[in-house]
């Protein structure tokens, strides 16, 4: 059966079309789900796009996170439900205390956007089995609060539990500390990121097509949790 | 005016660029005393009655302020009495 992915719009997302675009490129059928309904629809997946959700005021994801949505999706991910936050969608994550840390102005004031060089930490995640571990990938970057922060028990912890999933090579395009590009939660199925993987799935529009593979990983696990379910 | 104001800065610990920036604009106008500039918010609430400070206090955690980056204080806005007695009320 098609696995069924949401994509949540909120008033300023701007991504959400090429997450739906990306999730029918890798195979699965995308659901779009609004901010304002908490029906979550029967989805396997949540993808929580980029953009600027409520016009970023007060703080990126900050008003988003009392969505209606949200309500029904907090839950959801505590229950397991793979969820990934890409750039204001990590931010969502963080300020919805689904993943540690914050996002913050980047450390040069400077907006960036380029192609950017990743290393995979961690591929035992819900979005990363189908890379290999250290492999480097080429996802674009395009923020100007994506500077990721936590407190050093936090980091410490992250780096102990192998939390790290994406870490920035070939130059850090915003002073994240320990040069941090995504994190997941304890269990794995929580990811949020600051690069794009939904802008690197095709060879006409992105610099590579790396990004596909976060979005197969998720429709393998879901195949693997659809046959532990029926065996 | 039924008003609290909610201060929020980014903790100590916490990179402020933009406040860096301006502190790095100053000797452009010809200001070399200033040692550090630090940059955060000012949020008013005007409450239809009493100003309900423990109101207030859960929209600023929960909310206005970010924990894992920044603090916030909280004040009633009683300026109108404070400009004729100099005080200022502090929660």
């Amino acid at each position: 059966m098609t696995a069924r992915i949401g994509v949540v719009t909120f008033p300023g997302s701007l991504d959400d079309r090429d997450a739906q675009r990306a999730i029918r490129l890798a195979g699965a059928q995308p659901i779009a789900l609004w901010h304002g309904d908490t029906a979550l629809r029967g989805v396997d997946a949540v993808i929580l796009p980029g953009g600027f959700s409520y016009g970023d005021y007060l703080r990126g994801g900050a008003i988003a996170r009392f969505a209606p949505v949200m309500e029904s999706l907090v839950d959801a991910a505590r229950g397991g439900l793979p969820v990934l936050g890409i750039c204001n969608g990590f931010q969502i994550l963080c300020e919805s205390h689904l993943l540690p840390g914050a996002l913050t102005r980047n450390a040069h004031l400077h907006f960036r956007r380029r192609a950017q060089g990743l290393r995979v930490e961690n591929t035992s995640s819900a979005f990363t089995a189908h890379f290999d571990a250290g492999q480097e990938i080429v996802i674009p970057v395009k923020n100007g609060e994506g500077r990721f922060v936590a407190d050093e028990r936090t980091l410490d912890e992250l780096e102990g539990e192998g939390r790290v999933v994406f870490r920035y090579v070939d130059g850090n395009p915003s002073g994240a500390m320990r040069d941090i590009a995504g994190i997941s939660n304890a269990a794995g199925n929580v990811v949020g990121m600051m690069p794009h993987p939904e802008h690197a799935v095709e060879a006409l529009t992105g610099p590579s097509v790396d990004g596909l593979g976060l979005f197969t990983s998720v429709i393998a696990h879901l195949g693997q949790a659809a046959v532990g379910a029926g065996s | 005016m039924a008003r609290v104001l909610v201060d929020v800065m980014l903790k100590p610990e916490i990179l402020d660029p933009q406040g860096e920036a301006v502190a790095n604009a100053l000797p452009r106008l010809g200001v070399n005393g200033i040692t550090s500039v630090r940059i955060g918010k000012r949020i008013e609430l005007e409450f239809e009655g009493e100003p309900d400070l423990d109101q207030a206090r859960a929209v600023a955690d929960a909310l206005l302020a970010n924990p894992v980056i920044e603090t916030f204080t909280l004040r009633v806005d009683d300026t109108a009495e404070a400009a004729e007695t100099g005080e200022e009320n502090a929660a």
